[in-house]
């Protein structure tokens, strides 16, 4: 009798047990349908000047505006096997005017390279399992603009522990573009009407990422970032002129390869209840003998629990590819020559702040603006090359 | 410059092994910090086309989240 009364409240116990375990509980519930989960607005103005166009063979004005804009929609929604999906689809516009790229064809009062529109959409769908830290996501993307087309294709997997972490994640990436061979006019061979005339040229880039991301402590996480990119194809720039020693003319000439090896730590620290040290520095090497070193400090300071200003400063320093030269010192003899003083060796500075507004009740009392940023930043090179950019980054939830 | 340099990366260390003296993986109720948006490690979408204008004007790219070549007429 004892044993079958046992018998009885265990069955109750595992039967309760087992009622438990399937409870749905109704705060955990998840979306089936597809969602608009944010909606991302970003739009810029950026402007430079400065002395030494590689469009005019190393000397003349490299005055350039460009106006971008990029418009994301992302949605998402979880499948019967509780996995997320997320969907995502951006535009990208860029119109830019520059004073150096209207010299490809001086003769012209108002030529079409005096200014271009680059239109760029992109998409991307992941799949990820929250329960076993596992996600998969698969990218696509197209560029153009008047001598330049460029298609595509990623694919990244992630993998999360159990605590969340540490988190590795993959990403191979290929780019397959088509380089239009625009010349400088007093170069050109034959009778040129309309870009559909000009010879055409590929550019391939295969590229593999690998991050590693990891919690240190309640304040501090890093993420170390490789990236082995491997270019071959057309990879110079054909309107930029080379006035060699003897006084001849060309235009500039590069490798058809080109293999990059960038590394790089981001490591970001609270510091109290108001400061945010956000650090990245990047060590970069390329077989055309380009060693670089990126630097970058950003100190978000915290007003209020939902208004911050972030100052920040970056200091880059590059070495020079060696086959860079300046105007009037190559050589006809030599097998590749270029100008492009963005080749060249130099330091630069950039710096600038930002402000950021995401007060819970949306920003200037509109609900669905979850989130606004706004940052200017003034950038100097060595050689004289001065910007400044501004930019306002808006997010609907 | 290569003074500078090193003295960035002299920082760059010490300020991080300053920074690891403590390290115990927190649970998910003590990441009230690491979550807040600025921790993000990533860059912000603000920074997106300061990023890109680094691509033109610079040689070197890639190992940030951005663009490593191709896609565009940069480096």
């Amino acid at each position: 009798m004892r044993k079958l009364s046992l018998a009885a409240i265990g069955m109750y116990i595992g039967v309760l047990s087992a009622f438990s375990q399937t409870t749905t509980d109704s705060s955990a519930y998840k979306n089936k349908k597809l969602k608009i989960s944010e909606i991302n607005f970003v739009t810029g103005y950026y402007h430079q000047d400065g002395d030494h166009s590689p469009v005019t063979g190393g000397v003349g004005t490299e005055k350039l505006s460009d106006i971008a804009t990029t418009f994301e929609l992302k949605l998402n929604k979880y499948d019967h096997k509780n996995r997320r999906h997320e969907l995502s689809f951006e535009l990208g516009l860029d119109h830019y005017t520059s004073a150096s790229s209207d010299k490809i064809d001086p003769n012209t009062i108002s030529s079409a390279s005096s200014q271009d529109l680059r239109i760029y959409p992109s998409a991307s769908w992941s799949i990820t399992n929250e329960q076993k830290g596992n996600a998969v996501a698969f990218y696509a993307s197209w560029s153009n603009e008047s001598d330049y087309k460029s298609k595509g294709a990623a694919i990244g997997f992630t993998k999360t522990s159990k605590d969340k972490n540490t988190e590795i994640g993959i990403k191979l990436q290929s780019y397959f573009d088509k380089v239009i061979l625009i010349l400088p006019v007093e170069l050109r061979t034959g009778p040129f009407k309309g870009l559909s005339d000009y010879p055409r040229s590929a550019r391939n880039s295969l590229s593999s990422s690998i991050t590693f991301s990891q919690v240190i402590n309640t304040r501090l996480q890093f993420s170390l970032l490789l990236d082995l990119v491997y270019q071959n194809g057309y990879l110079g720039t054909p309107f930029h002129r080379i006035y060699f020693s003897n006084g001849t003319e060309t235009n500039e000439k590069l490798p058809s390869s080109r293999f990059k090896i960038p590394v790089g730590l981001r490591l970001n620290y609270f510091l109290g209840d108001k400061f945010i040290i956000r650090s990245y520095y990047r060590f970069y090497h390329d077989d055309w003998g380009l060693t670089a070193n990126t630097f970058n400090i950003e100190v978000p300071v915290k007003l209020t629990s939902f208004i911050s200003i972030s100052p920040f400063y970056r200091f880059y320093s590059q070495n020079g590819v060696r086959y860079y030269a300046p105007i009037r010192t190559h050589t006809p003899s030599e097998e590749f020559y270029t100008t492009d003083d963005d080749l060249s060796k130099f330091n630069s500075n950039f710096e600038g702040i930002g402000v950021r507004l995401s007060p819970p009740g949306g920003v200037f009392g509109i609900k669905q603006l979850s989130n606004l940023e706004l940052r200017y930043g003034h950038y100097n090179r060595a050689d004289g090359l001065h910007s400044n950019i501004i930019t306002l980054a808006l997010k609907f939830k | 410059m290569k003074k500078y340099i090193s003295i960035f990366k002299v920082s760059f260390l010490v300020s991080s092994t300053f920074m690891l003296h403590s390290c115990t993986a927190p649970k998910a109720y003590q990441k009230i910090y690491l979550n807040d948006a600025e921790m993000e490690l990533a860059p912000k979408k603000a920074e997106k086309f300061e990023m890109n204008s680094h691509v033109y004007r610079e040689g070197a790219s890639g190992a940030n989240g951005g663009k490593t070549g191709g896609g565009c007429g940069c480096n």
